[in-house]
């Protein structure tokens, strides 16, 4: 098939109905997020008139104002807090998780793993009430664990299933050698396991830390003082107070969703591969 | 995904043999400790956090409660009687349906072309898979916030492109009969990469033999598209339709920063209403009324999925 479309010539009418198909929707893509990075360029009476256009004077001043205040790398440090304290946890706990699920058998296993992947079924959403009051209950509200633990809780159940997946996969003759030569489980686990586990260690450290990133409800829920605020509710915060000066706004959504772009970049394999991974069988 | 299937064929039958009698094999192997250490903090985490507020929240459901001290006023089914009464729920409701059949009617097309027309390999490819696919990444509410300036009625885009036609701009969030219908935009906008990146993954594993048999044949490429890529993709799309609906199920971060809900409930999702009505007002009763509901939807309707549609899978 791939062969066939090189040596086609550029005159195909098909050909070109795709490549003008591709281009609206690269264009339907494309152009809020360049409005956004360039309104963040410009002053506020020239995004008026002219919101699609290259700023005619560049206004760097709205970029270097956030990025010299202290309150937007607060935010960034805070999100980097709950979201690594996410990752950590949920590796470690899933992981010993999965190679339990994986290489012990026990009485009760396949039941307990069906317990855990009853997490799949609904969102956070529906409990966050008695959540809150949980949470409330054991003094962890307004700090970074109140946010984190239930976070790790919620991407449990896809963690393990993608973990005990790829465990399953290393081959049995090497534990049984191992546990022959009087290698433990736990050392096996350790030396054997994780370091043959990278990838799918990288891809769901990458698929809960993108969503850790990026949530909202959680720690609207349970943080009251703004001084421990991720990012997604530092910038609402910002724009309910600069509620029409949308060059700022455009400026901080930019320089809030840069982390994220750059991760991206250096990442795709792994988001890609993590975030459509519990999708496709494999 | 190939690599498991590689490593995992040979072995078959007899790798699971010879490890149950390894299980058995030496007296002290560690297999109790694993056990007792291993397994507990996950399960702990788990049923604290999310099984448990669950059998709370119907518990709590049966209250009258702002959350303060214990719930001592029991009212029974009255908060179930009294979300069903509002409004605004039966909005939310409708709001969820029409955003699942934006998914399925207008989104998962446009994902499956473009997969299509991506999935070969020809310069730039890559490049637009990434572009398509990186507004899944962004958060939720920065995509709200790029839309509430691309709606804005003063300084948007969309107001911009008006001007220039000399019409008046309208301010599309703002008014009950466009919100919705601006939120479904930015809802196609954000996951269609997503969806086409399942189907480009779904079309990359497909054996090629079978397309090129067709072809042999004497089948046009669109007949193999029909009668061979088509069918095979089946278990993907049903896949994606199951995430289309299970996401707008969850949908909420979207709405909150391009219309909180509002006009008048106009926009508001199941999760939307949850949060306006019992979260932000404390009202743990009303609000767990609201998330049980919410609940007993999606786990009805997952098992009722994968029964009907995923038996196989």
């Amino acid at each position: 098939m791939s062969n066939a479309e090189i040596t086609r010539t550029p005159f195909d009418p098909a050909v070109l109905f795709k490549a003008a198909f591709l281009a609206v929707v690269a264009v339907f893509v494309l152009v809020p997020l360049l409005a956004t990075l360039l309104g963040g360029f410009k002053s506020l009476g020239e995004l008026r008139v002219n919101p699609f256009g290259l700023p005619r004077h560049w206004e760097w001043q709205n970029y270097a104002d956030i990025l010299f205040s202290g309150r937007y790398w607060q935010l960034l440090r805070n999100s980097l807090i709950i979201s690594t304290l996410t990752v950590i946890l949920t590796l470690i706990t899933a992981s010993m998780a999965a190679f339990t699920f994986a290489h012990v058998k026990f009485y009760g296993s396949s039941m307990l793993l069906s317990y855990l992947t009853l997490g799949l079924l609904f969102p956070a959403a529906t409990a966050v009430l008695p959540l809150f009051i949980k949470v409330r209950d054991l003094g962890l509200l307004d700090t970074y664990f109140g946010v984190a633990l239930p976070q790790v809780a919620f991407s449990l159940a896809m963690s393990v299933l993608l973990l005990r997946r790829f465990f399953k996969d290393i081959p049995h003759e090497l534990l049984e050698a191992a546990l022959v030569d009087g290698c433990s489980y736990i050392k096996f686990f350790r030396y054997v396991t994780l370091p043959l586990s990278r990838p799918i260690l990288a891809t769901v450290g990458t698929i809960t830390f993108v969503n850790s990133w990026n949530a909202y409800l959680l720690p609207l829920v349970m943080l009251n003082t703004d001084a421990l605020y991720p990012w997604p509710l530092g910038i609402m915060i910002y724009q309910g107070e600069y509620s029409s000066e949308w060059h700022l706004i455009l400026a901080f959504i930019t320089l809030t969703i840069l982390p994220t772009i750059i991760l991206f970049l250096l990442a795709q394999k792994h988001i890609v591969a993590g975030l459509t991974a519990g999708a496709v069988k494999g | 995904m190939a690599r498991r299937i590689a490593i995992a064929s040979p072995m078959g039958v007899a790798g699971e043999t010879v490890s149950q009698a390894a299980v058995r094999g030496p007296s002290w192997d560690g297999r109790s400790t694993v056990l007792v250490l291993f397994l507990p903090p996950a399960l702990l985490l788990f049923t604290l956090f999310v099984v448990l507020p669950i059998g709370e929240a119907a518990w709590y459901s049966g209250f009258n409660w702002n959350g303060f001290g214990r719930p001592t006023n029991w009212i029974g089914f009255d908060n179930y009687r009294f979300v069903l009464e509002t409004r605004a729920f039966w909005l939310a409701l409708r709001n969820n349906g029409l955003i699942i059949a934006v998914s399925l009617a207008i989104q998962l097309p446009l994902a499956l072309t473009l997969a299509l027309m991506l999935a070969e390999r020809f310069r730039g490819a890559v490049a637009l898979r990434m572009l398509f696919f990186m507004p899944y990444i962004l958060a939720e509410i920065a995509t709200g916030l790029i839309f509430s300036f691309v709606y804005d009625g003063d300084y948007g885009l969309v107001a911009s492109i008006w001007r220039t036609f000399g019409a008046e701009p309208p301010h599309l969030l703002a008014s009950t009969d466009t919100a919705m219908l601006a939120v479904l935009i930015v809802i196609v906008w954000k996951y269609f990469g997503f969806h086409m990146m399942l189907f480009i993954a779904a079309l990359q594993s497909l054996d090629k033999s079978l397309i090129e048999a067709a072809r042999i044949d004497g089948a046009t490429r669109s007949q193999a598209l029909r009668h061979v890529v088509i069918p095979l993709l089946y278990p993907t799309i049903r896949l994606s339709v199951f995430f289309a609906i299970v996401g707008s199920l969850q949908l909420f971060d979207l709405v909150m920063p391009l219309t909180r809900g509002g006009p008048a409930d106009s926009s508001n999702t199941m999760v939307s209403f949850l949060y306006n009505n019992g979260i932000s007002r404390m009202r743990v009763g009303y609000g767990s009324a609201i998330g049980v509901i919410l609940f007993v939807i999606c786990v009805t309707f997952a098992f009722t999925y994968k029964r009907w549609f995923m038996r196989d899978e």
